[in-house]
């Protein structure tokens, strides 16, 4: 979507513009503006070009506009009330990265107010502006400096505001701590004071411009959590937590296998329970209970039979996605990416190496499951629950309901942690069916076990690579096939003259999606892995390696910075101790990471001792949050690496559960030292999954220098290492 | 089967009409509206619902309420003295030892069980203590920060 020509307003800061009509909004929408907020000024921002983020699950596509209500160009808005206070609207979501955080930060840093008179209206269907979701490290390089542009745009009307009382120039007047004052005479006035008995709507001015990262005094800097005091307490309500008066909680009848089919249905006894609700709507069944306990007896007298099918396991999984290309074409695209001619290059090369990785399905078993209470009020339905994709669920539950999305609200309360695994409705819906027919506000609270089996996993793959390299370590051939789990970074950052690069879509046995970083963690697993055989196979040192074939400057030094810290070619290695490196790029983000571990052949057991990670992001927003994002990324990945793998026969999970589905612990955690590439000349972009892409080649690397065994398998060390 | 009547939570009697089978858990949660201790998994593996029963950290999520009737439990809602937050809770403000926060309690509530009885835990014992709860955030470090922190805070407290 491009601006209009009407919206895209660069006007320069006269007089007069105060008193035109306000641009870019009808007089309908501007009157409901400030119906909802009060008076005051309001700067919208408009919605940045739509870039497609294909191999998002959900598509990230929009359905339909919020039917009128709201213009669908506006992308997010900042309203300073008739008090002073200043509030900011964004459909995005908060699952933990701390975005209404950092978003307060940028939006007080140029609107010169402090931090905490900030307040942020997140992920509300009725209340914020339509967006796509929040995935795809798109907060910071988008929603960032959208805001930071309101912000400005808004300073820069309050002084002009100033400017006509005072009858004098805006240029003559500074603004600073939440006042706009004059300094050849002194006097000031607040924000309060020059919004009073306003109601000025006005579009973000594209072209003002934006502090340098070099001049912030909030952003840039280490605020904490906003509201951190409500976690921990346990006074914060996440979606699980929500109490509606009346309502009841909610359970659904789940097949015993994928694709089942239901043969017969017998609810009687369900009926008969006092104060139960049992709901029936195509293959859709659930009770509906005053409390958990009936609820869940009520299920449990639920007679079905079943009919299930062969399906494919997971013992023959790779096989399967080899010999299974998909029938219809994925986004994500299967055209090749072609350079040269690999066979020249092959020709060219003194070592050619060729190997099979594969990458297992793994779930975000997010701490918080799958959640929704949902209330239906004069034909009005209100959900509450945790997804990335607030304005996705709306579309999902009037396609469900089949009711104009202007009769629905979803509230995203910040929730218990997503990683790419919360951008669908199933629960909304689900509760939804049951509160309809109940008559009554319903919540329903997925277990763990149906968070694993009825949510969706991070593609399983296969990925064959070939390299040749000549004898003074150039690269001549890069020949790389990814099967299944997808195209991103699926290019190499390596300078070579001949390559052919495709990702192959494929039929997939498990239902599959987003997970952070998607495929550039199993893309950055195979690649870097097949890096460092390539550097033993012409004894050169992995780094130089990497640095003789990279061009690419910002990647470049976020190597030197992570070997630096590591002390990387300066110690021996000890007997049963390895180093290893690995970095890459992806979603602006810049990443390498350094591994020591420790082997103990014997009991076949890994530990991982240290972590080093340099990262660049641009110019940072908040370095201990950043920090905290690299720290989480990096152990969070050790899962990945050495554990987890669904395993599953004929449409069940074997492993559905924490006791069978081992991910990270404390007993995991290695000593993680994260080097900041703080570059405050470029633009920031996101961070919470680019630094997960490092840590697994780093450590498969680190074991093949310990061992010199070679893991080509995600998870590599699910049952320890064999010896 | 017998109903239990009342609990002990927070320091004071809470009326009550359960099952004894009913989960410590639920009974927090769904009624008696304490909802800061989380559900996780429902098989102990994971902690989020760690309370502490008699000043021992437990997974309320596996305890029948008939095993704790005539026993002490404290709930993360229960730390709070007169506005003041306990040390382990100043300590992960102040370390910023959460990013979605839902593990939180139940990190909180093992910490503040482990220095209960171990005023001053190596890094070895606090990893071992706090082995049974999850953050799929994994910013375990952090929060083994904060317990160390909040081990200070307590000796200059005591002090």
């Amino acid at each position: 979507m491009s601006q209009t020509p009407l919206l895209s307003e660069t006007l320069e800061p006269e007089r007069y513009e105060l008193l035109a009509e306000p641009d870019g909004l009808s007089a309908l929408t501007r009157r409901r503006f400030f119906k909802l907020l009060g008076g005051g000024i309001l700067i919208f921002s408009l919605l940045p070009e739509m870039t497609p983020e294909a191999q998002e699950s959900g598509g990230g596509r929009r359905r339909r506009g919020p039917n009128g209500a709201l213009p669908q160009e506006i992308g997010a808005w900042l309203h300073i009330g008739e008090d002073g206070a200043v509030t900011v609207y964004t459909g995005k979501t908060e699952v933990g990265q701390n975005i209404r955080t950092s978003l307060a930060q940028q939006v007080a840093e140029e609107l010169r107010v402090p931090l905490a008179s900030v307040r942020m209206v997140m992920a509300d269907t009725e209340r914020t502006p339509f967006d796509m979701g929040t995935f795809g490290s798109r907060t910071t390089p988008t929603m960032g400096p959208q805001l930071r542009k309101a912000a400005a745009s808004a300073r820069q009307l309050l002084r002009e505001l100033a400017a006509q009382q005072w009858q004098t120039a805006p240029g003559s007047l500074r603004v600073e701590a939440g006042k706009v004052l004059d300094p050849q005479n002194g006097r000031a006035l607040t924000f309060g004071q020059l919004t009073k008995g306003q109601k000025l709507a006005k579009a973000v001015r594209e072209e003002i411009p934006l502090t340098p990262a070099a001049q912030w005094t909030i952003a840039g800097k280490s605020a904490p959590k906003i509201a951190g005091r409500a976690f921990v307490t346990g006074a914060h309500k996440y979606t699980s937590d929500m109490k509606l008066p009346g309502m009841l909680y909610g359970k659904v009848l789940r097949p015993p296998a994928f694709k089942a089919k239901r043969l017969s249905l017998d609810t009687r006894q369900a009926e008969a329970m006092p104060g139960v609700t049992v709901v029936r709507d195509g293959d859709f069944v659930g009770v509906a209970a005053p409390n958990p306990q009936l609820a869940e007896r009520a299920i449990e007298a639920i007679q079905a039979e079943w009919e299930t099918s062969p399906q494919p396991s997971s013992r023959e999984l790779y096989t399967y996605l080899k010999t299974h290309p998909a029938e219809a074409q994925r986004p994500g695209g299967s055209e090749p990416e072609t350079q040269g001619a690999i066979r020249d290059g092959l020709a060219a090369a003194a070592h050619t190496l060729q190997a099979t990785y594969t990458i297992a399905y793994i779930a975000h078993a997010p701490l918080e499951p799958r959640a929704a209470v949902a209330q239906w009020e004069n034909g009005k339905l209100t959900v509450w629950t945790g997804t990335q994709r607030p304005f996705g669920v709306r579309g999902e539950l009037a396609q469900a309901f089949e009711m104009p999305e202007s009769r629905i609200r979803v509230i995203v309360p910040d929730t218990g942690s997503g990683y790419g695994g919360k951008h669908t409705g199933e629960s909304a819906i689900e509760a939804a069916r049951l509160a309809k027919a109940a008559g009554k506000p319903v919540k329903l609270v997925w277990t763990r076990e149906e968070e694993f089996t009825w949510a969706y996993f991070r593609p399983a793959g296969v990925i064959e690579v070939t390299g040749g390299v000549q004898q003074d370590g150039t690269l001549t051939a890069w020949e790389f096939h990814n099967y299944n789990s997808g195209g991103a970074a699926i290019r190499t950052p390596y300078a070579v003259p001949h390559q052919h690069i495709e990702f192959h879509p494929t039929d997939s046995p498990l239902r599959q999606g987003s997970y952070r970083a998607l495929a550039a963690t199993a893309n950055h697993f195979a690649r870097e892995s097949h890096m460092d055989d390539l550097a033993h196979a012409v004894g050169m040192d992995p780094l130089a390696f990497r640095l003789k074939n990279l061009q690419d400057e910002r990647l470049r030094a976020v190597f030197q910075a992570a070997a630096d810290r590591f002390g990387w070619g300066k110690a021996q290695p000890a007997p049963g101790q390895g180093f290893g490196i690995a970095g890459g790029l992806e979603k602006g983000g810049y990443v390498a990471t350094c591994a020591e571990v420790s082997v103990d052949s014997v009991k076949g057991a890994v530990h991982i001792k240290r972590v080093v990670t340099a990262f660049d992001c641009g110019a940072v927003v908040n370095p201990d949050h950043l920090r905290n994002q690299i720290e989480g990324a990096n152990i969070m990945g050790i899962g990945g690496a050495f554990y987890e793998g669904m395993e599953f026969e004929n449409g069940k999970l074997l492993n559905p559960r924490f006791s069978g589905y081992r991910v990270p612990r404390f007993t995991d955690i290695p000593t993680i030292e994260v080097v900041l590439v703080d570059r405050k000349d470029l633009p920031s972009v996101g961070a919470g999954e680019t630094p997960i892409v490092g840590l697994a080649p780093a450590v498969g690397n680190a074991i093949f220098a310990a061992t010199g065994t070679r893991l080509r398998s995600l998870p590599m060390i699910p049952k320890g290492l064999k010896a | 089967m017998p109903r239990i009547q009342k609990l002990h939570v927070n320091g004071s009697d809470r009326a009550c009409d359960l099952d004894a089978e009913t989960s410590l858990l639920s009974a927090l949660r769904d009624h008696l509206d304490l909802t800061g201790t989380k559900y996780g998994c429902g098989e102990g593996e994971c902690g989020a619902c760690t309370v502490l029963v008699n000043g021992r950290p437990t997974h309320s999520c596996v305890t029948p309420v008939g095993t704790v009737e005539a026993k002490q439990i404290t709930t993360i809602e229960g730390l709070e003295q007169n506005g003041r937050l306990h040390p382990v809770q100043e300590a992960f403000l102040e370390i910023g030892a959460m990013q979605c926060g839902y593990c939180t309690p139940g990190m909180i509530m093992a910490g503040v069980g482990l220095l209960n009885r171990k005023p001053d835990p190596t890094d070895q014992e606090i990893v071992r203590a706090m082995d049974g709860n999850l953050c799929r955030c994994c910013t375990y470090p952090r929060i083994l920060a904060a317990i160390r922190k909040a081990a200070e805070l307590q000796r200059r407290t005591v002090k």
